[in-house]
């Protein structure tokens, strides 16, 4: 009797508990992200510091395998049981969203002007007249190097790349340390750490890049080759077995002290700083020569939209209006090192491995990797096949100049640039 | 007159009922996903808007050299991958079986469960478990090797495009070796007694009984474990996917069937996924199988039905 009793008064509690939390939680907004691996980082810092700015709105941050966000995300705009705000693949993948009616339009959203048109690029018609996603973060390449044993060698920082060489022949005739760990099992590896890193300074940035999307240069042209002939001169300084060694396996080899450069995306910086137990620098990609204007890959990769069917339209506004602010901005980048804020008003970062980092954007100039915008649209894609070919040069089984001509067809069968 | 008295048998609805549940699951689960499939390879996606446009996704993939070359890439790369599978995989599964299910052999039930154990492993465990033994840097393949003095042999197999997709091949045919030898060694059990005696009395033993009398009772079973490897084999995408990748690499060396479907259905990274062309493969791939089960079923097990008991 008295357990039916008890039952009775806790079910009843449970009813008006929930009954009650219903009533003070005035707007829920839900967010759909495929960062699981920042939940601590919107659970801890960014949601507190918005709920206190803004009473009456709560925020969920409800993330989902990387791997699996995009199909996830489909499904459940299409069922319309997706989150109120979205977090934004750049270019194609949230363009299509866009087009198809599921992001709202926010180029008037109070907070956009924040912005550089590089910086929202990736999250625009191709006009450039509708913007449907905030810039969060942009990663940037270079190189990271292990400073102790710089230090042990008597190596200084390269700037050119005959300097850069020279560099890797010392490291290579003393033995201690594997040059370059870099493998080509995952294919990424080679095209996004190599070839979009050191591609910039031949192609010259966003020069070479519009003119690309333009049709007025070809992949086969002497700008665009060069990368990868340099690449293909980088074998013999990675470890044995590279062929096989996957992406892990480089950070690991380079964080254990036995590799001394590694060709970098800024997103290591969280990983490095943990795991290395000796000092660690970066350096841009090197010029040719001494003084040459440097580029340097500063890739948009996250943003923030709204979901057009959400029923908190407003609240969510206010909520992407706050991450299109400065105060955002800065506990974002503080908060994750190496993912840098594209805000034009610049962040205090703390991180010194990041500020190295980021200072790159004020002597170099920035753009993104050539590949992604436009061009990785039609069969065969692009991006995926400068993966394959990427890797093929540095295992040597294709020439820098057949990978060219092999993308450059795959990219004529498709691509008619707009004359 | 007797006839004419006899109730009319009713109409047997038990049948029915019994029947329903398993069509019913079965046709939600398996005829409609393939009547889809089917049909969506018939469509395209023009404008947002679904157009029939009868057998063009085929026309592409046969006629447009981006898909038709991928598409006999990966064809070729999963016959070998079969062809692989049919060379060693069922032999050795034979081998084993004949020998566990000779009487003198001490701790038969040890080496059964032993072997069979990999085959009921998650092929995401086995995929980062041999890629990790198989790694030139942290494996133990190379230090093996360095053991017994052939160091000089080890080479980083699943980089390199001319090994990685035997290499694999070789994986899978260690995960499931167990399965044929289990069928075999069921079927090598159920010869009946008499037969071996038989055989004995006309002095045939050892190796020439083996030979003589099991194998050709136990060919209709080795047919049914070519058929499952066959099928096994073109509907494999998760080991390749797991070990190599979407993009399976090197150069697409290791692509197959599974994993071309994968990419052209779901995408990749910025490639953004086609379901039309990728219901088309799966059509393909539906029509391969269909034919090789065809063959085996009108060709090869019509001939073998005469050693039946």
């Amino acid at each position: 009797m008295t357990t039916k009793l008890l039952t009775a008064l806790l079910l009843g509690t449970s009813i008006l508990g929930s009954a009650g939390v219903a009533n003070a939680a005035d707007v829920t907004l839900n967010i759909e992200s495929w960062r699981g691996d920042d939940l601590a980082i919107w659970k801890d810092k960014l949601i507190p510091a918005f709920e206190a700015k803004n009473p009456g709105i709560k925020v969920v941050f409800a993330p989902s395998a990387p791997t699996e966000y995009d199909a996830a995300l489909g499904a459940k705009l299409a069922a319309g049981s997706a989150g109120d705000l979205i977090t934004c693949r750049p270019f194609d993948k949230s363009l299509e969203l866009f087009k198809k009616g599921n992001l709202a339009d926010l180029s008037a959203l109070p907070g956009m002007e924040n912005f550089s048109p590089v910086a929202k690029s990736a999250w625009q018609t191709d006009d450039g007249k509708a913007s449907f996603c905030v810039p969060m973060a942009s990663v940037i390449h270079g190189f990271i190097y292990n400073k102790d044993a710089f230090d042990k060698l008597g190596i200084k920082v390269p700037e050119t790349r005959d300097e850069f060489f020279a560099a890797l022949d010392k490291i290579k005739a003393d033995g201690t340390y594997i040059p370059m760990a870099m493998g080509t099992k995952d294919l990424w590896e080679a095209a996004t750490m190599g070839y979009q890193n050191i591609g910039p300074n031949y192609w010259k940035g966003e020069d070479g890049r519009a003119a690309l999307i333009k049709g007025d240069q070809k992949l086969t042209d002497k700008d665009w080759v060069a990368p990868y002939e340099e690449l293909a001169k980088w074998k013999p300084y990675l470890g044995d077995g590279f062929e096989a060694q996957t992406y892990p396996d480089s950070q690991n080899l380079f964080t254990l002290g036995r590799a001394a450069i590694y060709p970098a995306g800024s997103w290591e910086i969280g990983l490095f700083n943990t795991q290395a137990q000796f000092k660690m620098g970066a350096f841009p990609p090197p010029v040719e020569k001494a003084g040459d204007t440097c580029y340097i890959s500063d890739h948009t990769d996250i943003g923030m939209g709204l979901n057009a069917a959400s029923k908190n339209a407003d609240a969510a506004k206010t909520f992407l209006s706050w991450v299109a602010s400065p105060d955002f901005a800065t506990i974002y980048a503080n908060a994750l090192p190496g993912f840098f804020s594209l805000n034009s008003s610049p962040v205090k970062m703390a991180d010194p491995l990041a500020q190295e980092f980021v200072s790159w954007r004020g002597k170099c100039k920035s753009t993104i990797r050539s590949t992604y915008q436009i061009l990785s649209r039609g069969t065969p894609n692009l991006e995926n096949e400068t993966w394959v070919e990427s890797a093929n040069v540095i295992n040597g089984t294709d020439t820098p100049e057949a990978a060219a001509k092999k993308l450059q067809t795959g990219l004529d069968s498709w691509y008619k640039p707009a004359k | 007159m007797a006839a004419d008295t006899r109730p009319k048998r009713p109409f047997r609805w038990h049948v029915g009922v019994f029947l329903a549940p398993a069509v019913l699951v079965y046709t939600a689960i398996m005829i409609l996903p393939l009547a889809g499939t089917l049909q969506l390879s018939l469509f395209r996606n023009i404008e947002q808007h679904q157009v029939f446009v009868g057998l063009e996704n085929f026309r592409t993939l046969f006629g447009d050299p981006n898909w038709s070359v991928n598409f006999w890439n990966a064809l070729r790369n999963n016959t070998w991958f079969f062809i692989i599978h049919m060379l060693v995989q069922n032999p050795i599964g034979v081998m084993l079986a004949a020998l566990l299910s000779s009487p003198r052999l001490r701790f038969s039930a040890f080496y059964r469960t032993a072997i069979f154990v990999p085959t009921i492993l998650s092929f995401v465990i086995v995929g980062f478990a041999w890629k990790l033994i198989l790694s030139p840097l942290w494996g133990v393949a190379p230090h093996l090797l360095d053991l017994v003095g052939l160091k000089s042999l080890f080479t980083p197999w699943l980089g390199k495009e001319e090994y990685a997709l035997t290499a694999l091949s070789l994986i899978s045919v260690w995960q499931f070796v167990g399965i044929p030898m289990m069928l075999i060694y069921a079927a090598l059990l159920s010869i009946p007694e008499e037969v071996i005696e038989a055989a004995e009395c006309d002095g045939i033993t050892g190796m020439s009984q083996f030979w003589k009398i099991k194998l050709p009772l136990i060919l209709p079973s080795i047919g049914i474990i070519s058929i499952l490897t066959f099928v096994g084999n073109f509907n494999a995408f998760d080991l390749i996917y797991t070990a190599q990748g979407a993009l399976a690499g090197p150069n697409y060396s290791t692509d197959i069937l599974g994993t071309f479907l994968y990419r052209a259905f779901f995408g990749f990274q910025l490639q953004v996924g086609d379901p039309n062309m990728g219901a088309a493969i799966a059509t393909m791939m539906f029509l391969i199988i269909l034919g090789g089960v065809c063959v085996y079923l009108f060709l090869v097990q019509t001939r073998l039905r005469r050693y039946q008991f």
